[in-house]
């Protein structure tokens, strides 16, 4: 009985929380949407594991949707590049909706907990679909049930400050121009080559190995579509406001989870599909892709640094983390491409465990979390603080913690491309997030008032040090990260000469 | 609640004619989608066009008691899950998600229920969906006068 599920588990993995979110629409809101969430998800993060065991043993499954082959039907794609990212997403999610119940009752109007629920779980579903299918319209359908999903969720945090709203309309409008980019390159594509299946464009797109140029416009408005939604610098515009002024659970799973699924297919696309046009490659990477990160990295710190509301800082620095991936792929080897994805686990971790602290703050606060606000926080809710105190010394990549294995592949990386001007740049960079997050320490623990402690919510708290601990597991026994990234660097690298 | 343009006899004389045919009309888009042009997306827009006709020439209150808010809710939840349980279904019967072919002995036929049942769910949700967007709309507007 149980095995006729499991052979369907990449369908069911996207399937069961769209079902669940469709099912919890007719439910009263009470505690009921949590409990199916939480249900649903157990058995989601089950099901990954199964997904996991069964690719170390076949090393690809493709999953043909209604029985049609691929070219002519959708299909899923299991293999080393994406397995790691879903048992991540997997348990990522789980624990942010266990997390995310006393935040909500908090946060937003009690009727509306429901379809916050509904949407949550839309929103995982949809996320999901992102890391499994290979087909690239497909794609596109995942990208705008993520987005509407994510942009009502981001709403709902008018109830605490209307600029949710202007915030919300902003990454609507931004969003659908850049999924609209990138349709209109899907289409490009497919009038050329006449498939959608990312495997069979491969092979029709060689066809034209002398370049065309509809497929070059098409790759580009494929890739700037991407971009925009993966909030790579200068298309970031859209992502400070929506992480900060988004209901604080949100904001967690959107900053872990939401950009980093876009920035995997971002990769994909590029080391697995474009790779057969070199050329077109390089100087994308080499000229675009590269100087992008690199001041993406130094701007999105330098803002952080003036940053007052401390959900921004953490939302801009989210744009100099993006930068730190993008350049990594944009080395275009094995070693950049593995530390890309060491930084796409990690950071999850990092940012995930910093927005679940603040947004603890936020709830005891009542209000939004700025610089003043959390003076003593250290001595009064000593608990949060030392979590979020170990997340921030990830996030500048101190030893010990898994934010140090990042930096660490990154510089090793772009030593063996010899690129000395981007080390400056991510050492500054890193010295800089020391600036930034000192001044929140300063705040917690520095500042000339001492309050006593006070109780602190296990329930909340527990989700947050889970993601704690496990910065600090990844950061001494990194292997199992090492792993899945090599891995997914071994699949991308395939079609790469060099 | 009624308006100055709903006032019209000719008007509401025709809309009352006319939401009928329009129904009967976005029925027979519906079931035949497999056959020919049409599909369920198609004909729950055709079908909320009758409601909408409905609530614009006689008023927002009694186009809600037509289809009450609630109900309209539900319904979108049942046209999806009419799809998804398509879906699992045919899990069950040992296929694919969404492989039809088990549905039925004859894969042919079963083929021909799965698209109609997955159709059906798909213009169930559209109707509803598309009658929530002008019923909110709408409300909006009369909030604020």
């Amino acid at each position: 009985m149980f095995d006729l599920f499991l052979d369907d588990a990449p369908a069911l993995v996207v399937v069961l929380p769209l079902i669940a979110s469709a099912i919890i629409a007719f439910m009263p809101s009470k505690i009921w949407p949590w409990i199916i969430s939480m249900i649903v998800l157990v058995f989601h993060l089950a099901l990954s594991l199964h997904l996991i065991e069964e690719v170390s043993i076949s090393k690809i499954i493709i999953y043909e949707f209604g029985n049609w082959e691929p070219p002519w039907g959708i299909s899923f794609k299991i293999d080393g590049v994406n397995s790691g990212l879903q048992i991540l997403f997997s348990s990522f999610v789980l624990i942010s909706t266990f997390y995310s119940r006393k935040i909500f009752l908090n946060e937003i109007e009690a009727e509306d907990t429901g379809k916050a629920y509904s949407l949550w779980l839309l929103a995982i579903g949809s996320l999901n679909g992102i890391i499994l299918t290979n087909d690239i319209f497909n794609l596109f359908v995942f990208l705008e049930i993520s987005a509407l999903a994510s942009i009502s969720l981001i709403s709902l945090g008018a109830g605490l400050n209307r600029k949710a709203l202007l915030a919300a309309f902003n990454y609507l409008i931004i969003g659908a121009i850049g999924a609209t980019f990138y349709v209109i390159g899907a289409g490009f594509a497919y009038a050329m080559t006449g498939t959608l299946n990312m495997n069979d464009l491969i092979i029709q797109l060689s066809q034209y190995s002398d370049g065309q140029l509809a497929i070059f416009a098409g790759m580009s408005f494929m890739l700037i579509g991407l971009m925009v939604k993966a909030a790579i610098f200068p298309l970031h515009i859209w992502l400070p406001a929506a992480y900060s002024y988004a209901p604080s659970a949100v904001s967690t799973l959107l900053a872990a989870l939401a950009t980093k699924t876009i920035l995997y297919f971002f990769a994909r696309l590029l080391f697995e599909v474009f790779i057969i046009y070199e050329n077109y490659l390089i100087i994308f990477l080499d000229f675009i892709l590269f100087p992008l990160s690199v001041i993406a990295i130094f701007i999105g710190t330098l803002i952080a640094v003036y940053q007052d509301d401390i959900k921004k800082l953490l939302a801009f620095s989210s744009i100099a983390q993006i930068g730190y991936i993008t350049l990594a792929f944009s080395l275009r080897d094995h070693s950049g491409i593995t530390s890309g994805f060491v930084h796409i686990f990690n950071h999850a971790l990092i940012k995930g465990g910093l927005f679940m602290s603040v947004g603890y703050f936020a709830i005891l606060y009542k209000d939004r979390v700025t610089l003043s606000s959390i003076k003593g926080f250290g001595y009064k809710y000593p608990i949060t603080s030392f979590a979020l105190l170990i997340c921030g010394l990830s996030l500048i990549g101190l030893p010990l913690t898994n934010g140090f294995i990042s930096k660490l592949y990154l510089f090793q990386a772009l030593y063996i491309n010899q690129m000395y001007i981007p080390i400056a740049s991510v050492a500054l960079s890193s010295a800089l997030a020391v600036v930034y997050f000192w001044k929140i320490v300063e705040q917690m623990w520095f500042s000339d008032i001492k309050p006593k402690p006070e109780k602190e919510d296990p329930s909340i708290y527990f989700p947050i040090w889970i993601i704690t601990i496990s910065i600090i597991l990844f950061g001494i026994y990194s292997s199992p990260i090492i792993e899945f990234s090599t891995l997914s660097a071994d699949y991308l690298t395939q079609g790469l000469q060099k | 609640m009624r308006d100055k343009i709903s006032s019209s006899p000719v008007l509401s004389v025709v809309s009352k004619v006319l939401f009928a045919p329009i129904i009967i009309f976005g029925l027979y888009v519906q079931f035949h989608g497999d056959y020919g042009p049409g599909g369920g997306f198609q004909a729950g827009v055709i079908v909320a066009a009758a409601f909408i006709l409905y609530s614009m020439i006689f008023g927002l209150a009694k186009g809600e008691t037509l289809v009450p808010v609630m109900v309209n809710r539900y319904l979108m939840c049942v046209g999806v899950l009419l799809y998804a349980g398509v879906g699992i279904l045919s899990i069950f019967l040992d296929g694919m998600y969404l492989d039809y072919n088990v549905l039925s002995t004859n894969p042919s036929s079963g083929q021909h229920i799965g698209i109609i049942l997955v159709e059906l769910g798909v213009g169930i949700t559209v109707a509803t969906v598309m009658i929530a967007l002008y019923h909110s709309f709408a409300s909006f507007k009369v909030s604020h006068e």
